[in-house]
């Protein structure tokens, strides 16, 4: 092949990765083509779409907008590996708050949604509306996946308060 | 029973997809697959003089390169599948690839194959292709114009068909009391499903078969075209759409990009995929609407319309597409008249050929821009006679007791209660106390506008009779196979193929409903030719009018068959068992039954089944539409418009939808949100725009507006339910009339809102620097508060 490679190592989805990739690979082809991960999508050519959001160190990143060898020794989540021993909050929301339609967005937008939730005290609408203006969803006119996050929240406090109480009852 | 139509359960088709599972055409990797890169054409019109690949050739991991010629007499043309009749439809012949001349910007030249898509992209860069650039129309109403530059050499006047319906109405426009002329300018969209195209092909030479995961609405009308062009026999040609993303109608059209990967895994016995660009879903995916519409209405000075006439240039693009031209004429020029009485009216289209991307369905298709014209119409009629636009819509819908109602042309629809919808949307929505605050506000320089759209739409197509009389090259009926396993779990097959929509949910709910097993249980499978005999797809809101029925009566057969086996097993006659909940009881004895689940396996087990009776449970059902369905709704938009920015704000939307019977109310308002937002976005903001080169300059999400989450107050929906009389489960479909009724819906709210500026027509997108320059002028002219 006409291009050297450069090493990179990151952490996906709590799994350390070491790979050889060309200087050019861009992050979002690196998980969808060589690890597999289709999970997040390419949307656009303009980082317009959000479909490829991602969690890189905790922030919500485009991985159309980072090359591979930038996101070496950093930490990444998709939306393959946001669930635990439970759907994540905005998971189970996406699908209580029919959230999504085609579902092409919707790993970019629940990336997005599980950005929100983790780092802030719970938004208005008016509020979610605003944070979304880097996701592009053609399918479900948006109200949906704003009440998704709302509910995201909820069901965060939710199993909060579950834990607090369960941890009370156990000591 | 159990209540399973009409709940709003959560679907199953997310459990996938919420976890990143899903399988979208892109998402697929097969051993030893490459990458096409199609290289496209820089100029909107151009003759090629010469392309050399050589240098292509050798560059890194490239396994082919391949030009038009190539192809030119190895695959068929690209064809068209829906010929409007007596309409003079010429053929505009389109090569898979262009091998003399390019008719539109992004027009396919050549394909490169590499060993990665970046590999194929580098490589295409080196393809040396000689161009002569030609002259180019763009405008449709321009290119019939004397001299226009011709697209097709064939077809001198670019005109593809001229297509008529209804009267001639001269004398009544003459005797008219009120006649009001207009123009608009329905603007060109550009769809934008978020999943861009995609085509993997893979070809079995030892058994001569290719298999095609595709990204389409209607994987066996793309294995019947593509059988006729690759020449692979149907049997031996298997089309698979499993996740969609997403496609408003742009993955309707047979494209020549599938075609080219098919050829090519065929030539290199290797699977090809292709995956589009963004840019490239701009300029080559089928864009939508696109008329310059002039338009009369006569009325009475009382506020009667007796009379509405169209004449279209509809613009079709550099080629007819698959289904185009049966968009301005059949879908949009029948129904012209809206949800009005309208006595009289007349239809003329052209269809006109631009050096611009080939135009096909978009979510409405037709019905948008009929409803379009005729709700602004009635706006514009109502400002004549100094009315409130209300109070015509009131005196001209069509009332309760005239249904089923035909129209000017022929169309009966089916069924519907205008006036309750509308008074529900009052409900909601305090008309006469906006009216007030209205006034006030313009004594203090605000302006806010109210816009009423009072709709209906035809859809679920459709009568396979009727597509055969208005030249549609296919049926519309759909199929179903309800399979019962011996455990009692179910399988569903049907021919229709969602990508969004929800009816791995919504179907199963009917099965659920109607054999009394639980959902958990059933599981829907679509999208895929070899498990699915046939069907034809899912667009023009059909799936759950034409293939929910189709389900209802392959129920109704395992139904039927399952009472006999019960019987025969409980021995006692037919008539005497009774089906309830997934239990076969004995009439007046509960006691002795049979569940639903013995039943299947006695089915298969066969050992005692009554006579005449075949083993297995399973009903297959093809249901043909008896008429179309015609849901309708009104909707009230209120918008405020800011003086000293042209800056349009939407305030309320309130739509009062009738969609027929639902089936799953969750999904339904989910299919009413989004058609709202592609509506509003073509309404404000959405546009496609070609300069004089017939170059895209909106071709990119930065520049072209597709709408965002903070561009909109929260909707408020509401619903009436009037069955389809003729749709066994009285299902009429939901998936378009969001778009359609609420694109005039907005230009009517701000037209009242810039009603003291005596500004009466702006033509879309209603951007703000256009709104900004409009009321200069109108304030040049005369000063508001002088
Ligand atoms: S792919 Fe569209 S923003 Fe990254
Ligand atoms: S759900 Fe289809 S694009 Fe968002």
């Amino acid at each position: 092949m006409a291009f050297h490679r450069i090493p990179v190592t990151l952490t996906i989805n709590g799994q350390k990765i070491v790979r050889d990739v060309e200087p050019r690979t861009l992050l979002v082809h690196f998980l969808r083509d060589e690890l597999n991960l289709t999970g997040t999508h390419v949307g656009c050519d303009t980082s317009q779409c959000g479909a490829c959001t991602i969690l890189l160190d905790n922030q919500a990143v485009k991985s159309c907008t980072v090359l591979a060898v930038q996101a070496d020794g950093s930490d990444i989540l998709t939306v393959e590996g946001l669930e635990q021993e439970y759907l994540h909050p905005v998971q189970e929301a996406f699908r209580e708050k029919h959230g999504l339609q085609c579902g092409f967005c919707t790993p970019g937008a629940i990336m997005l949604g599980a950005y929100l939730v983790n780092h802030n005290e719970p938004l208005t609408e008016e509020g979610i509306r605003e944070q979304l203006d880097g996701l592009l969803c053609r399918c479900t006119g948006y109200e949906n996946i704003v009440r998704s996050i709302q509910r995201a929240y909820e069901i965060m406090n939710e199993r909060q308060n579950v834990q607090s109480q369960t941890a009370k009852g156990v000591g | 029973m159990t209540q399973v139509i009409g709940q709003a359960l959560q679907r199953h088709e997310d459990i996938r997809l919420i976890r990143g599972q899903g399988q979208y055409t892109d998402d697929m990797k097969l051993p030893g697959m490459v990458y096409a890169h199609i290289v496209r054409s820089p100029y909107a019109h151009a003759k090629i003089t010469a392309i050399d690949t050589s240098r292509a050739k050798k560059m890194p991991g490239v396994v082919a390169v391949f030009s038009g010629q190539d192809l030119k007499d190895e695959v068929g043309l690209i064809p068209t599948a829906w010929i409007p009749p007596d309409a003079d439809m010429k053929v505009t012949p389109h090569p898979a690839l262009a091998y003399d001349e390019v008719r539109y910007q992004g027009d396919g030249v050549a394909v490169v194959i590499a060993e990665s898509p970046y590999l194929a992209q580098d490589a295409a860069l080196a393809v040396d292709i000689k161009y002569e650039p030609l002259k180019v129309v763009t405008d449709p109403f321009e290119a019939k114009a004397e001299g226009a530059p011709g697209v097709h050499t064939e077809i001198p006047d670019n005109v593809a068909f001229h297509w008529q319906a209804g009267e001639n109405l001269d004398d009544i426009f003459q005797k008219a009391e009120v006649v009001v002329k207009h123009h608009f300018r329905q603007q060109r969209l550009i769809p934008n499903a978020m999943e861009p195209r995609s085509a993997l092909a893979q070809y079995n030479a030892a058994k001569g078969e290719l298999t095609l995961w595709a990204t389409t609405q209607n994987p066996h009308i793309h294995r019947l075209l593509m059988s006729g062009l690759l020449g692979i026999p149907e049997h031996k040609l298997r089309v698979i759409a499993i996740d969609v993303g997403g496609a408003f109608g742009s993955k309707i059209a047979c494209y020549p990009d599938e075609v080219i990967v098919s050829w090519a895994s065929k030539k290199l016995n290797r699977p090809v995929k292709w995956t589009e660009t963004r840019q490239e879903n701009f300029q080559v995916t089928t864009h939508g609407r696109d008329h310059v519409q002039e338009v009369e209405l006569a009325g009475t000075r009382g506020g009667e319309i007796q009379a509405i006439r169209v004449k279209t240039y509809a613009n079709m693009g550099a080629y007819l597409s698959t289904a185009a031209p049966g968009v301005p004429t059949i879908l949009f020029g029948l129904i012209i008249n809206g949800a009005y009485k309208i006595p009289h009216a007349s239809s003329e289209v052209f269809g006109m050929l631009t050096h611009t991307t080939p135009v096909d369905a978009y979510r409405g298709a037709g019905r948008p821009e009929a409803t379009f014209l005729v709700e602004r119409m009635v706006d514009l009629y109502a400002q004549a006679l100094q009315m409130d636009p209300l109070e015509v819509r009131q005196k001209n819908l069509i009332r309760h007791e005239d249904f089923p109602f035909t129209n000017a042309f022929g169309l009966q629809y089916d069924s519907g209660n205008y006036q309750e919808t509308l008074s529900k949307a009052l409900e909601i929505f305090d008309y006469p106390k906006f009216r007030r605050e209205q006034e006030n506000l313009r004594k203090q320089g605000k302006y806010i506008g109210v816009g009423l759209s009072t709709y209906v739409e035809m859809c679920g197509l459709g009568p396979s009779e009727v597509a055969g009389a208005v030249g549609f090259q296919g049926g519309l009926w759909e199929s179903a196979t309800v399979r019962v396993h011996p455990t009692g779990k179910v399988s569903v097959y049907t021919g229709a193929s969602p990508h969004g929509q929800g009816e791995e949910t919504t179907f199963a709910q009917i099965v659920s409903q109607e054999l009394g097993i639980a959902v958990d249980d059933i599981e829907v499978i679509h999208g895929d030719t070899q498990q699915i005999a046939m069907g034809w797809g899912t667009y023009g809101s059909r799936t759950t009018a034409v293939g929910g029925a189709a389900i209802h009566m392959a129920n109704e057969k395992v139904l039927e068959k399952a009472r006999k086996i019960a019987a025969h097993k409980l021995e006692v006659n037919e008539e005497d068992v009774s089906y309830d909940s997934g239990t076969f009881s004995v009439r007046g004895l509960p006691s002795k039954s049979v569940t639903f689940q013995e039943v299947a396996l006695d089915a298969y087990l066969a050992w005692s089944l009554p006579p005449g009776i075949e083993p297995a449970l399973e009903g297959t059902a093809f249901y043909n539409p008896k008429n179309f369905t015609y849901p309708f709704g009104a909707h009230i938009a209120v918008v405020s418009v800011d003086p000293d920015t042209g800056d349009t704000t939407l305030l309320r939307y309130v739509a009062v939808d009738d969609v027929g019977r639902i089936i799953n109310p969750m999904i339904v308002e989910g299919q009413i949100h989004g058609g709202l937002v592609q509506g509003i976005g073509q309404a404000l903001w959405e546009g496609a725009e070609f300069d004089e080169q017939g170059q895209l300059i909106t071709g990119s999400l930065l520049d072209y507006a597709l709408p965002k989450a903070r561009f909109f107050p929260k909707f408020e929906t509401a619903h009436t339910e009037t069955p389809s009389p003729h749709n066994p489960l009285g299902v009429k479909g939901v998936g378009e009339t969001g778009a359609i009724a609420s694109t005039p819906c907005i230009v009517n709210a701000v037209m009242d809102a810039l009603k003291p500026f005596g500004i009466d027509d702006l033509s879309m997108p209603l951007t703000p620097p256009k709104v900004w320059q409009a009321i200069r002028q109108a304030q040049g002219k005369e000063s508001l508060h002088s």
